[in-house]
């Protein structure tokens, strides 16, 4: 849930308010940076701080940031490649397909595994 | 009032929205996106990165392809459809090529079929822009419009960040506003409340497949996360023990033993077992992934952690609205539908197409519904300035049948998902569970419709209350008319499937639900 937006960074450029898909944030008002009016509408997908260019917004997973070691501020952007620092951000990304099967592999090999394991007893009887 | 003329009204904002604005410009269509959120965040693509359907254009591979999905679709499917997406879909992704950063696919060649989403949608709305589309975010719609012939001829909703009241006049509708998964956390599916088929079948269209709709996805227990890391996932009790589950090639066998295990305890994951290719990339293909553990002080390699299953309803579910021609339209003329909120029976038949498939359905579903508006609407250009008077069609949570009282929406939708997404009642369907769960839907239903109004923004929140329960109440009314089990739908007290239901339930109406067998075997009468 997004639980922070510093006003210390944030232009009030009110990108958040607009991109957020689920109407969390209300406008900037009087210098102040936009309100977080409807946290209970927040999905947790952590787009807005994907879209914040000034890594101003901290959509939080159950701890606060605070009691985490490292500071995870800005890590999305970072991420996702949006701050300009990896020449190819999609570079590894043909590798969904396979990662995926394998996966589907390694399950399906254990359970077969585990059946038969399950079935040794039964034959010594 | 701010109106908005057009030709084209899409109403969405994810990739099949995108995709119909796109394939309706590309005409010359004036086209208006109207998203209830963000074009660019909306929906279940955009914290996602689908694969798509890809098979090159060799008639032998394509033809393989069509038969070996059609195995898996008990009967229900459609290989001209099928062959139909995978060619559209082999069209249109390379055009968004000035707008992705498409890179390398470890051959030297160029990966096109899998998209990251933000970047997804993102190119997507630039390529729409480019092509003259007006994109109106933060603008839900709360309902269609009727010309005096009942045809569609736009649409009233509300402005959320201006706080006031919009509409649209125009020659054609498409409703792109993605499935139903109740609200159950499922990653990018708050705004997807079946908003589309509510205002669908207020317009007298009809539902199809709505049965399908028994998909889970696991994910820790505190955040839905795309599924990627947990296919090879070891799987504990809360003794610690390593539980016995099947793979991820046996979805039914899976998700059964899954729901037996969490009926007795909480269930724990470890990806210890995960590709050994894995923790190299995950940041780069699902940063919000690594995120989910990241943000919570864990080590997603190391540590083992709760999960859940998180209901998908009709998102990877199958049921839909009713397209009855090649161009996605309704049976209600100016009314299109395309992605999740159309039914995916025509290529996925009766499980759920998997990932690569329903990405190719948004796609190519996209394309055809732009084109077939594009042209209903050219029809209609002339009269579009006059001044026809336009019927607002929306009734519930709108204009109560009865004295406005207060209703509690977070009760209704608890009853929506528990009588829909409830494991026991969705993997074992049987005539008494599902009765039981018609009466209370039916019950949340006429509190929703006797006495439920929302006003100005309020209306917003209204409207998806009803269209979850009226979505929860076409789901259950089809479950209970398919008396056999198929597929993804399974009942107890019919558990083999039946060549007589070998077709799709249609199911249509609001206070009164009627579901049928769109094409009954009737047995030849030997006089």
């Amino acid at each position: 849930m997004i639980t922070e937006i510093l006003s210390e960074r944030c232009n009030n450029c009110n990108t958040c308010v607009a991109v957020c898909p689920d109407h969390v944030l209300d406008l900037a008002k009087n210098d102040q940076p936009p309100a977080i009016a409807r946290p209970d509408q927040c999905q947790t997908c952590f787009l807005c701080e994907l879209y914040c260019p000034e890594d101003a917004i901290y959509v939080a997973v159950v701890v606060p940031r605070s009691e985490l070691q490292n500071d995870p501020m800005g890590n999305i952007r970072r991420d996702y490649g949006w701050d300009g620092h990896k020449e190819e951000p999609l570079k590894n990304f043909w590798q969904l397909g396979g990662l995926l099967r394998e996966g589907v592999m390694i399950s399906s090999a254990r359970y077969a595994l585990q059946q038969s394991d399950d079935k040794k007893p039964e034959k010594k009887i | 009032m701010n109106e908005i003329i057009a030709d084209v009204l899409v109403i969405g904002g994810g990739m099949a929205a995108g995709w119909a604005a796109i394939s309706a410009a590309k005409t010359g269509a004036r086209v208006v996106i109207a998203d209830k959120g963000f074009m660019g965040t909306s929906g279940v693509t955009a914290p996602a990165g689908p694969n798509h359907w890809w098979v090159p254009p060799e008639p032998g591979l394509r033809k393989a392809a069509v038969e070996r999905r059609l195995e898996s679709t008990f009967g229900l499917a459609d290989p001209v459809w099928m062959e139909r997406i995978i060619d559209i879909t082999w069209q249109s992704i390379p055009e968004i090529a000035p707008w992705y950063p498409f890179s390398g696919d470890g051959k030297n060649g160029t990966f096109r079929s899998g998209l990251r989403g933000p970047e997804y949608l993102r190119a997507l709305r630039q390529y729409a822009t480019k092509l003259g589309v007006i994109i109106l975010d933060q603008h839900p719609v709360l309902e269609l419009l009727a010309r005096q012939d009942g045809s569609i001829g736009g649409a009233a909703g509300y402005d959320r960040l201006n706080d006031r009241p919009w509409n649209a006049r125009t020659g054609a509708v498409i409703l792109a506003t993605g499935g139903c998964a109740f609200r159950s956390g499922l990653l990018g599916s708050y705004n997807n409340t079946g908003d589309g088929y509510l205002m669908g079948v207020e317009a007298g269209a009809e539902l199809s497949g709505m049965e399908f709709c028994v998909s889970y996805s696991i994910s820790p227990a505190w955040l839905s996360t795309r599924t990627l890391p947990y296919t090879g996932a070891r799987y504990f009790n809360a003794e610690g023990q390593l539980l016995s589950i099947p793979g991820w090639d046996k979805p039914r066998e899976y998700l059964c033993k899954l729901a037996d295990a969490f009926r007795t305890g909480p269930v724990y994951a470890d990806l210890h077992e995960a590709p050994v290719g894995l923790p190299a990339v995950i940041r780069e293909i699902q940063p919000a992934t690594v995120a989910a553990f990241e943000r919570r002080g864990l080590d997603m390699f190391q540590d083992r952690f709760e999960v859940k299953l998180f209901g998908e309803g009709t998102i990877r579910g199958i049921g839909g609205l009713r397209i009855i021609d090649d161009v996605c339209a309704t049976a209600v003329p100016g009314l299109f539908a395309a992605g999740d909120a159309a039914t995916r029976e025509h290529i996925a038949g009766a499980t759920s197409g998997g990932g690569a498939q329903n990405a190719a359905w948004a796609l190519s579903s996209g394309v055809l519904s732009g084109t077939g508006a594009a042209r209903e609407a050219k029809k209609r250009r002339k009269a579009l300035n006059q001044s026809e008077k336009l019927n607002p069609l929306g009734g519930p949570g709108l204009r109560p049948s009865d004295t406005i009282k207060t209703v509690d929406n977070k009760a209704a939708i608890q009853t929506a998902q528990n009588e829909i997404l409830d494991l026991d009642k969705a993997l074992w369907r049987n005539e008494t569970k599902l009765s039981s769960s018609a009466s209370l839907l039916d019950a949340a239903w006429s509190e929703i419709r006797n006495n439920l109004q929302g006003r100005n923004l309020d209306a917003v929140s209204a409207r998806e209350t009803a269209a979850m329960v009226a979505t929860a109440r076409w789901c259950n009314a089809s479950a209970l008319v398919r008396k056999e089990s198929r597929g993804m739908h399974v009942r107890e007290d019919y558990s083999q499937q039946s060549p007589e239901y070998q077709s799709h339930i249609i199911t249509g109406g609001l206070d009164k639900i009627t579901s049928y067998l769109e094409k009954p075997r009737v047995a030849e009468v030997v006089s």
